[in-house]
C-alpha cells in the first residue's frame, strides 16, 4: 500500500480522515504546528495541538470592510479563503530585540541577540502567500544583505499548501497569477475535494521532507480522475474571483498618473489607519527603538513592525515628506503596484485581498488601480 | 573706446539678436565707467536714471536699516544687469549701490532710453522683455534666500 | 514619458558588519559654527571601516539615545579614522553634540552610492553646495586634489547662511592657494566685514567659469536648492547624466529592510544618496514623493 519512497512531484491522494495523521507526522519532525484556527469570530493563524483545531466547516464572507464566519453545510477542513493574519508574523516577527549593549564606562559592548531556529509548519497556506513569501525571502535573504532572523526562521519552516477550491469575495490571485493553484514553494499542496460521499486530498510533493512525511500515510496514486477533479475545482475556483485586477502596463499607468487629482478622491476616504498595511503578507515596512533601563547602563535595540501609513514615517528635519493622507495612500499603492517591479521585479500584491476585506473604509485596491486607469484620455497607455 | 563699447555689448547675451540700429542707439547711452571700492554708485531716494551692466567688480544692493545700519540684501557681479528703477515712476533708487572692491562697468542713460522706448515700440519691447527677465531671476533667487534654507529646523 | 528607474548595481561594500555597531572613541571635537561640530574618530578596538568611497554615509549610535545616518566627511585616505560633520537637529545628533574626547559611539556602514570622481577623470567638475551641503562633498574633493592633475576645471560653489556658518574655511583657503581650485562662498546674509557675495549659491552658476559639455556637476544642500541648482546647471547646458545630487529621507536600518527610506522605487540608502539626476529626474520636485 505504502510505497517505501515517493518522487518529488508525485500527486498522491489521501482520505480526508487521514490528515490528522499527516499533521502528527510532521511534528513528530520536531516542528511546531501553525495554522488556521477560529478564534473570536476570526480565522486566525496560530498554534494547532491536533487536526481538531483546523476551521472544519467553516467559511468565510468578504467584502470591502466586512468579515464574517459562516458555517457551512459540509465538514470542509479549508473551506475558507484568508484572514487577518499572515505568515510573516512568524518569519518576520512584529517585535524583534536585534541586540543588547552594556555601558563599560566611556565604552560599551553590544552583544547580539541570536536569531531564534524554531522549526515551525505553515499548515494550509494558501498559493497566494506562498508567493507572499517568495517575495519576502526576495528582500530579506535574496539581496546584499541577508537579514539573519528572517533566515534562521525561514530555514526551518515545513510548508503544507492549501490550494483554493473556492474563491473569496475579495480574492484576485487569478489576475496577479499567484493561485488559486501553487506551482512551487511548499513542501507538501493538498487539493481538498469534497463531492457527495467523497471527502479526499490530492496531495502533490514538492520536497524530500514533504516525500518522507507522506511515506507512512495511507495513501495510493493519485488517478486520472483526480487530476481532472482537481483541475475542474481549481478552473471554477479561477473563474469565480471576486475581484479582478488589470496589470496592463499597470507600473508605468501608476508612474504616469502620480499627480492625478484622483488621489484626492481616495484621500478623501483613506483614514490612514495603516489596516492594510498590517494584514499585508507583503508589507515589510520596520522601525527600530533604542531603549534604555533607568540607570542608563543597559541599552537594547528592538525592531518592529511599521507602516508607511504613520504619519511620521517620513519625517526628516522637523517635517514629514508625506504629510497628507493622499500622498501616503499614493505612496502604499505605488510601491505595491510599480515601484515593487523596480525593485525586486515583480509585483508586491498577491491578490490575497485582505486590504479590501479589512479596510474601514472598504477602499478597493482593485477598483482604486480600475479608476485611475479610466481617468485618462482613452488615447494615453493601454486599457 | 566706442569700438571696445561696441563689440562687449554686441557680444553680450542681455543685447543679443537686437536689430542693428536698436543696437547701434544703445551703444550711443552707453558709457565705460570705473568705480573704486566702497563707492556709493547710487542711493536710496537719487533720482534712478541709469542702469549699469557689470564688467567686473561686486557691488552691494544694501538698505539703511535703523539700529543695525546698511545691510547687505544682495551682491551682484560680473555680467550681472543691475538697476530697473529707471523703468518706472518716479524714477528713483530703492536701494544703496556700493562698490565692494574695484568696479568696471557700463553705464547706460536710462533717461535717454527710456525717451526713445516711447517713440520706438520695438525697441522697448525687447529693453522690457529682457529687464523682465532679470527681474525673474533676481525675483526667484531673492525668494530662495528668504526661505533660510540653510536655517534652523526645530 | 517613459518612467524606467534603472537603478544602478552597487558594488559589494567593504564593510563592517552592517547590523551591528562597532565601537569608535572620540579623538577630537571640533566646533565649527554654533549649531554644526565635527567628530574625529578611530576604531576603539582595532577593527574600523577599511575604505569608503565620497559620498556613503555611516549609521552613528549614541548609547541609549539612538541611531542617525550621517555622511563621511573625511579623507577616505585617512580610514579607519574617520570624520563626521554633523548639525544638530533632533535629540540623537544633540547628544552627539554634547560628546567629549574620550567617548565612544557605535558606527556601522560604510552605505550608500559614491560621488563619481574617479569615474569621471578628464572633466571639469562644477561643485554646488549650500550650508551642511559641504560635509559630504568634503571627500569628493580630498579626492579630486589627490589626483589634480586627472582633471581639468574644478569649480566650488558654495552657499552659507551668514559667513559666521561657512564650514571648513582654512582647508579651503589651503585648497585654493595650493591647487588649482576656483572657490566661490555666498552668504544668504551679510553683515559685520563680510566683503564677498550676498545671495543664494544658485546665482553663481550662470557665470561661473567651466565649460558645460565637459562638465560633471556635484550638487548637495537642502532639495530646494538642488532643484534651483540643477536648473541653473542645465540651463547652462549641462547634461542630466552628469549632473549628480545626493538625496536624503527617513532612514532606520541603511540595508534596505526597513523601507523608510523609499524615494519613488528607490531606497536611498543602496541605490542612492549619490544619483544621478536622470535617473530621479521623472519625480524629483514632485510633492510629497
Amino acid at each position: 500500500m505504502a510505497a517505501e519512497s515517493i518522487e518529488i512531484g508525485k500527486d498522491l491522494t489521501i482520505e480526508a480522515k487521514h490528515l490528522g495523521q499527516v499533521l502528527t507526522a510532521i511534528a513528530k519532525q520536531g516542528y511546531e504546528l501553525v495554522g488556521p484556527t477560529v478564534r473570536e469570530g476570526a480565522i486566525v493563524y496560530d498554534r494547532l495541538n491536533s487536526v481538531d483545531d483546523l476551521p472544519r466547516g467553516w467559511t468565510d464572507e468578504q467584502s470591502p470592510g466586512k468579515y464574517r464566519l459562516n458555517r457551512r453545510k459540509d465538514q470542509a477542513f479549508f473551506g475558507y479563503n484568508s484572514g487577518p493574519h499572515t505568515w510573516k508574523r512568524f518569519l518576520h516577527s512584529p517585535l524583534q530585540c536585534l541586540w543588547k549593549c552594556k555601558k563599560n564606562g566611556n565604552a560599551f559592548q553590544i552583544i547580539e541577540e541570536t536569531p531564534e531556529a524554531r522549526k515551525c509548519a505553515f499548515i494550509g497556506a494558501r498559493p497566494c502567500e506562498l508567493h507572499a513569501i517568495a517575495k519576502l525571502d526576495k528582500i530579506f535573504t535574496g539581496g546584499t544583505y541577508v537579514d539573519p532572523h528572517y533566515k534562521a526562521r525561514r530555514e526551518n519552516v515545513f510548508v503544507v499548501c492549501a490550494n483554493c477550491t473556492q474563491a473569496g469575495g475579495t480574492c484576485f490571485c487569478a489576475s496577479m497569477k499567484t493561485g488559486p493553484k501553487a506551482a512551487s514553494g511548499y513542501d507538501l499542496a493538498l487539493t481538498e475535494v469534497l463531492e457527495g460521499e467523497d471527502h479526499y486530498f490530492v496531495v502533490s510533493v514538492g520536497s524530500e521532507r514533504g516525500a518522507e512525511v507522506m511515506v507512512a500515510i495511507p495513501h495510493r496514486d493519485a488517478s486520472e480522475k483526480d487530476h481532472e477533479t482537481v483541475d475542474r475545482i481549481i478552473a471554477e475556483t479561477a473563474s469565480h474571483m471576486g475581484r479582478r485586477l488589470d496589470t496592463t502596463g499597470l507600473k508605468e499607468l501608476l508612474y504616469r498618473n502620480a499627480d492625478s487629482a484622483y488621489w484626492d478622491n481616495v484621500a478623501k476616504r483613506c483614514m490612514t489607519c495603516a489596516n492594510c498595511t498590517m494584514v499585508c503578507p507583503t508589507c515589510f515596512c520596520t522601525t527600530v527603538e533604542d531603549v534604555t533601563d533607568l540607570a542608563g547602563d543597559q541599552a537594547e535595540r528592538w525592531r518592529r513592525w511599521d507602516s508607511c501609513f504613520a504619519m511620521d514615517f517620513s519625517y526628516i528635519h522637523g517635517g514629514s515628506v508625506r504629510m497628507t493622507a493622499k500622498s501616503r495612500y499614493r505612496q502604499w499603492m505605488t510601491h505595491k503596484l510599480a515601484a515593487w517591479v523596480d525593485q525586486f521585479g515583480e509585483f508586491g500584491c498577491v491578490g490575497c485581498g485582505r486590504c479590501i476585506t479589512w479596510c474601514p473604509a472598504g477602499i478597493d485596491i482593485t477598483e482604486e488601480a480600475s479608476a485611475i486607469r479610466n481617468s485618462e484620455p482613452v488615447a494615453v497607455g493601454a486599457r | 573706446m566706442i569700438h571696445s563699447l561696441d563689440s562687449v555689448i554686441r557680444q553680450h547675451a542681455f543685447f543679443n539678436e537686437l536689430d542693428e540700429h536698436h543696437i547701434q542707439f544703445i551703444v550711443g547711452c552707453a558709457k565705460n565707467v570705473r568705480f573704486d571700492t566702497n563707492h556709493y554708485i547710487f542711493r536710496e531716494g537719487d533720482d534712478a536714471d541709469q542702469f549699469f551692466f557689470i564688467l567686473e567688480g561686486l557691488v552691494s544692493v544694501e538698505l539703511m536699516v535703523p539700529t543695525k545700519g546698511s545691510v547687505t540684501v544682495q551682491t551682484v557681479g560680473e555680467g550681472d544687469v543691475f538697476g530697473w528703477s529707471w523703468l518706472a515712476p518716479p524714477y528713483r533708487w530703492h536701494f544703496d549701490a556700493r562698490t565692494m572692491r574695484k568696479t568696471h562697468a557700463l553705464a547706460f542713460d536710462g533717461k535717454c532710453l527710456r525717451a526713445k522706448c516711447e517713440e520706438d515700440h520695438d525697441l522697448g519691447y525687447e529693453i522690457l522683455k529682457r529687464f523682465a527677465n532679470v527681474a525673474v531671476e533676481r525675483l526667484d533667487a531673492t525668494r530662495l534666500q528668504l526661505l533660510d534654507l540653510y536655517g534652523a529646523h526645530v | 514619458m517613459a518612467h524606467t528607474f534603472e537603478l544602478p548595481i552597487i558594488e559589494a561594500p567593504v564593510m563592517l558588519d552592517p547590523m551591528m555597531p562597532v565601537p569608535y572613541r572620540i579623538e577630537r571635537v571640533k566646533r565649527e559654527t554654533n549649531d554644526t561640530f565635527t567628530l574625529g574618530l578611530m576604531p576603539a578596538n582595532g577593527v574600523g571601516v577599511t575604505s569608503f568611497g565620497p559620498g556613503q554615509f555611516n549609521m552613528l549610535y549614541i548609547f541609549g539615545v539612538g541611531e542617525v545616518p550621517i555622511s563621511i566627511s573625511s579623507d577616505p585616505r585617512s580610514c579607519p579614522a574617520l570624520e563626521h560633520t554633523t548639525r544638530v537637529v533632533g535629540p540623537v545628533t544633540k547628544a552627539m553634540g554634547g560628546l567629549k574626547r574620550g567617548d565612544v559611539i557605535g558606527i556601522r556602514g560604510p552605505f550608500g552610492s559614491r560621488w563619481p570622481v574617479t569615474e569621471e577623470m578628464g572633466r571639469d567638475f562644477v561643485i554646488v553646495t549650500g550650508g551642511i551641503g559641504l560635509a559630504p562633498l568634503r571627500p569628493a574633493l580630498y579626492q579630486l586634489m589627490a589626483q589634480r592633475e586627472k582633471y581639468r576645471k574644478i569649480v566650488l560653489l558654495y552657499g552659507a547662511r551668514t559667513p559666521q556658518d561657512i564650514l571648513y574655511r582654512r582647508e579651503l583657503e589651503h585648497w585654493r592657494g595650493k591647487f588649482d581650485l576656483e572657490i566661490q562662498v555666498t552668504v544668504d546674509r551679510g553683515g559685520g566685514n563680510w566683503r564677498g557675495n550676498v545671495g543664494v549659491v544658485t546665482t553663481l552658476i550662470s557665470r561661473a567659469p567651466f565649460d558645460p559639455s565637459e562638465t560633471v556637476a556635484l550638487v548637495c544642500g537642502p532639495e530646494v536648492m538642488m532643484r534651483f541648482a540643477v536648473m541653473e546647471l542645465q540651463k547652462r547646458g549641462v547634461r542630466s547624466p552628469k549632473i549628480f545630487v545626493s538625496m536624503e529621507r527617513n532612514m532606520k536600518c541603511a540595508v534596505g529592510f526597513c523601507g523608510h527610506c523609499q524615494y519613488g522605487p528607490a531606497f536611498i540608502c543602496k541605490d542612492g544618496p549619490v544619483f544621478s539626476f536622470d535617473r530621479i529626474e521623472p519625480i524629483f520636485g514632485k510633492a510629497e514623493i
